[in-house]
């Protein structure tokens, strides 16, 4: 293995700085790695090789001259498939879009390709987003790098498994109900979910639009602060995009990074931890606060009564928006196309429920169910209306719980990686994973998910939420849990991951 | 069908307008493609205005500012706080399969318009305006009908997706009985005058820049319940909205009557044969389900802007109606007339022009009309305009032309032969009023005619008129008449007195 595929973006854009290597030779490395790891963990579904090496010859030219596009300038990363990409087909882990090529770059794309950072490839994910484990992925599933008969969390499964296999330095991701965050937990990496409105959405292709959010997937809290720092703020084309300036999150790592947590007031969400958390899970997380406390933090239990509807606001709100934003694939401009077979000339109609019919899995067409009979006349008051008064609570609780904290903590997800196929024929226990992810979602406020250590050999995720606006103070407490973990670890976690089954590469 | 005025003898009919106007912005309602009409199709459209995955709307300001001049024009409301939805169906020219339009919370409300029919006041209530974006447009080849059914298949154009419309409802308007049809007439008529005074739309309905559609019900006479309605969509001149209710009363009237029940449905209008036919069955129950469109923040207009905003309103129309008839002299008919033609912007835009209003009045109300009506097309529609028309007039009044020949400049203007000058030109057609010219044609008349010629020596004026006539024919009407008299007299040495 490469050593450079094992270093942190920081340190890859540090020796990129010092002319220890350059960002042809890192990428190849990376996209060696791909080659060799990708055929038993499948985190990737396109892999631009071509692409990606032409932006590191043309970083390192710019380098030459003595020019940097950014902090991350020449360090490769890797693109959740549900963002469009010119040049790189776009398919959202669907059917339906198999072989779609956007003619447009997301805003956040964009802000990667003007930074210098070459695109790896497009990660795999459950499909639409819609997924706890990515085996709704429509190209089949990817595999946890820490056991490969379990699921690296989902949807955002590809990503979080293409950092913890060293596939990848860092990469995109998106969090609607948790989608950053979980697999981030049971993959042993980083995982962030800025607020609402922080990062631009435009080139997202939407699950529910009022929940998601793009953020960084990598394996150091600085990292990700360096990542956040490119892609955040304002953008023209989002109306929902705040214009104010992007938080100091890389001072906060740095900051975070000292180990000095004195004056910071932690609320443990009371009805985010206990019952229904797996022991380990439990356990880890408490030692981490006890290691916020020995920090210098002031540690209350703060309550959030409403969180416990939090999940069924969500599969209500979720899947409304969800049925309305896919209504547009319907075979009439792009994507999928398909004829109903025995029928003679049909309509139009005939075509696009033929082609919904063959194109979205059970699970969107289960969301999309949802959400119609959610929004229909008659139900729509008791269902989307009743849910949208509960995030209203929710919010309230969050804005109550901080006063009394500065930032709320929890265990990410309530179990580590469970074993593929487990839940897939139980909706309802898959929904479970984002238990403790998707109140942050509801109330826009930011999030992290930084290794808090094993449970039975399988990584364990904590989550730090603050404010809205303050995404700086996940950032500063995430660095701080990882200063203190990785110091007794004596190395970052993903190091006591087993090596992963090699394909032999030819040069 | 039951005959019309029978029908309302037995029935009191309700009506209700929904009329969208297309503006004339420059971008669309959430992109930056041009809203121009017209362009190779698919040529003005982007991720956005193409629905295409992860793109995203961003809202027009210009479209907000029209949106609440016309709110404004319409004496509503106007939402401090407002949102846009999304009306979710499927159909092969929305981009989405959904409409982002407004719902619960449109952006101007509770307003009316005071509209006059033959000289009677009706104030017809609007119940709100608000913003939507316009669908692609679907063309249906094959197929006898124009319509998707029985089509062998169909082309969408996107560029007028997107564009932005402003819907405006009427509340039901009760109380109108034998006048409904010129009611419905004259608001979309007095409508249109509006917008184009607010100078938001180009508001052509011949290009669908405004588009009405006529609902409809009766009710038995006294009765203070509404009846079943039917919706007859896309009535595209002020003449077909009157033909359409006339048409939708009579059929009502006839299905009531034989004790028969009016079914919901949209219905078709047919400008060749002047009927409406069945369309979709529509019920209350059709579900759009409706909820506020995610990716857009609301609007909310300060109350500052909407006091700048109302400062740029035109003036009132019934004001500015009694104002025009003051300045323009016109008897009480006449401007009736003149409004119910929907000539009223004509006559003012040729007056503006240089002609006296009574000769703008005439030509546009009995040589024009009489062209229009000829063809079945509005008035506005003619390929004429009041400053073509008022340089005519000038002509006329300069002794270029005379009445007569004035008709045959229209002739050619209409048929797209130029500018009137250019016409006169083209066609020689201006008058001689060149005395070498008339004096040789004079000498041939009075020689023609020894006779006349005589009695006029002995002093029988009025004999003159025989020989100007041959002079007339002779010159092929092209001759200052006046002259040709002056001429005729000189000549045979008789005075006036």
């Amino acid at each position: 293995m490469s050593d450079l595929t094992r270093r942190s973006a920081a340190e890859l854009a540090a020796a990129l700085a010092d002319g220890e290597t350059s960002s042809v030779e890192l990428t190849r490395a990376h996209l060696d790695r791909i080659a060799a790891v990708d055929g038993a963990v499948h985190a990737y579904l396109h892999v631009d090789a071509e692409g990606a090496l032409a932006a590191a010859r043309e970083s390192d030219e710019r380098r030459a001259r003595g020019e940097s596009a950014s902090r991350l300038d020449g360090v490769p990363i890797a693109v959740k498939d549900v963002l469009t990409t010119v040049g790189m087909p776009t398919t959202c882990g669907s059917r339906i879009l198999e072989g779609w090529v956007p003619p447009y770059d997301a805003t956040v794309v964009a802000r990667l390709r003007a930074g210098g950072l070459p695109l790896l490839g497009k990660t795999n994910m459950d499909e639409f987003a819609m997924g706890s484990s990515t085996e709704h992925s429509a190209y089949g599933p990817t595999h946890n790098p820490w056991d490969l008969e379990r699921i690296p969390g989902g949807s955002g499964g590809g990503s979080a498994a293409a950092v913890s296999a060293f596939a990848a330095p860092l990469a995109l991701g998106t969090d609607t109900g948790g989608s950053i965050r979980q697999p981030a937990a049971v993959t042993g990496s980083v995982g962030v979910k800025p607020t609402y409105g922080g990062i631009s959405r435009y080139g997202l292709v939407a699950m529910a639009n009022s929940l998601d959010q793009v953020g960084p997937v990598t394996r150091t809290v600085l990292d990700a602060a360096l990542l956040h720092e490119l892609i955040g703020g304002h953008d023209p084309l989002d109306s929902t995009s705040i214009d104010q300036p992007v938080p100091d999150v890389v001072g906060a790592a740095e900051q975070g990074a000292t180990g000095d947590l004195r004056g910071l007031r932690v609320g443990v969400v009371k009805e985010l931890t206990g019952e229904g958390y797996q022991a380990g899970v439990q356990q880890r997380f408490d030692e981490t606060v006890a290691l916020l406390v020995e920090a210098g933090a002031e540690v209350v239990e703060v309550s959030c009564p409403h969180f416990v509807h939090a999940l069924a606001a969500y599969y209500l709100i979720m899947p409304s928006e969800a049925s309305s934003n896919l209504a547009r694939f319907d075979a009439m401009r792009y994507g999928l196309r398909v004829e109903p077979e025995g029928v003679e000339a049909p309509s139009a109609e005939e075509v696009m429920r033929a082609t919904r019919d063959a194109g979205f899995g059970d699970e969107v067409k289960r969301r999309i169910i949802l959400g119609t009979y959610a929004l229909s006349s008659g139900y729509y008051d008791a269902y989307y209306g009743r849910a949208q008064q509960i995030r209203t609570l929710i919010s309230r609780d969050f804005a109550a719980a901080f006063e009394q904290a500065d930032v709320l903590v929890s265990p990410t997800a309530p179990t580590t990686a469970f074993k593929l196929g487990e839940k897939l024929d139980d909706p309802l226990a898959m929904y479970l994973n984002d238990l403790a992810t998707i109140p942050a979602n509801l109330a826009g406020v930011p999030g992290i998910s930084v290794p808090a250590g094993l449970a039975d050999g399988l990584p364990v995720g904590f989550q730090v939420l603050a404010p809205a606006l303050a995404d700086d103070r996940v950032y500063r407490v995430g660095a701080a849990v990882e200063t203190a973990l990785t110091g007794r670890w004596g190395g970052p976690l993903l190091d006591q991951a087993p090596a992963l089954p090699t394909t032999e590469v030819a040069r | 069908m039951m005959d019309f005025d029978e029908a309302l003898e037995q029935f009191d009919p309700a009506l209700g307008l929904e009329v969208h106007v297309e503006l004339n912005t420059a971008t669309k309602m959430f992109c930056g493609c041009p809203a121009a009409f017209g362009g190779e199709p698919n040529t003005h459209v982007c991720p956005t205005c193409l629905g295409l995955p992860g793109s995203m709307p961003v809202v027009n300001g210009k479209a907000v500012e029209s949106a609440i001049r016309i709110g404004l024009a319409l004496n509503c409301s106007i939402a401090e706080w407002c949102r846009f939805a999304r009306k979710n169906y499927f159909y092969p020219d929305m981009p989405k399969n959904f409409q982002t339009s407004q719902y619960d919370e449109p952006i101007a409300f509770d307003g009316y318009l005071d509209v006059d029919v033959e000289g009677e006041t009706f104030r017809v209530e609007i119940e709100r305006a608000h913003m939507e974006e316009d669908t692609g447009k679907s063309t249906h080849v094959g197929g006898t009908t124009g319509r998707i059914h029985g089509a062998e298949y169909s082309l969408v154009d996107y560029n007028r997706a997107g564009i932005p419309l402003i819907e405006i409802v009427t509340r039901p308007i009760v109380g109108a009985g034998v006048k409904a049809p010129l009611v419905a007439r004259a608001y979309v008529q007095q409508l249109r005058d509006l917008i184009l005074a607010l100078g938001v739309s180009e508001a052509r309905m011949d290009q669908g820049n405004l588009r009405a559609d006529v609902n409809l019900s009766l009710a038995p006479k006294g009765s203070d319940r509404l009846g079943t309605r039917s919706e007859t969509k896309n009535v595209n001149s002020f003449r077909s909205v009157e033909r359409a209710v006339r048409y939708e009363i009579s059929r009502h009237a006839a299905i009531l009557a034989a004790g028969d029940a009016v079914v919901q449905e949209t219905r078709h209008w047919h400008e060749d044969t002047g009927i409406t036919t069945s369309g979709r069955e529509k019920s209350d129950a059709e579900d759009y389900r409706y909820f506020p469109e995610p990716d857009l923040v609301p609007v909310a207009p300060s109350a500052q802007w909407v006091e700048e905003l109302r400062g740029t309103l035109p003036e009132n129309p019934t004001a500015k109606r009694a104002r025009l008839q003051a300045e323009w002299g016109f008897s009480d008919l006449e401007m009736r007339d003149t409004v119910g033609a929907g000539a009223l912007g004509l006559v003012e835009e040729t007056i503006a022009a240089g002609a006296a209003p009574q000769a703008a009045r005439k030509w546009w109300l009995s040589e024009l009309a009489r062209r229009a009506n000829e063809e079945g097309v509005e008035l506005s529609d003619l390929a004429i305009t009041p400053a073509q028309v008022a340089r005519i007039q000038a002509l006329v009044d300069e002794g270029k032309v005379n009445d007569k020949l004035a008709r045959q400049v229209f002739d050619g203007v209409l048929a797209g032969e130029g500018e009137p000058d250019a016409v006169v030109e083209a066609r020689g057609l201006a008058i001689v009023s060149d005395d070498g010219a008339l004096s040789a044609a004079v000498d041939d008349a009075i020689a023609a005619n020894p006779d006349v010629a005589e009695k006029i020596r002995g002093g029988k004026v009025a004999a003159a008129g025989a020989l100007i006539g041959a002079v007339m024919k002779q010159m092929r009407g092209q001759a200052d008449a006046g002259r040709v008299r002056e001429l005729i007299l000189e000549k045979l040495g008789a005075g006036e007195g």
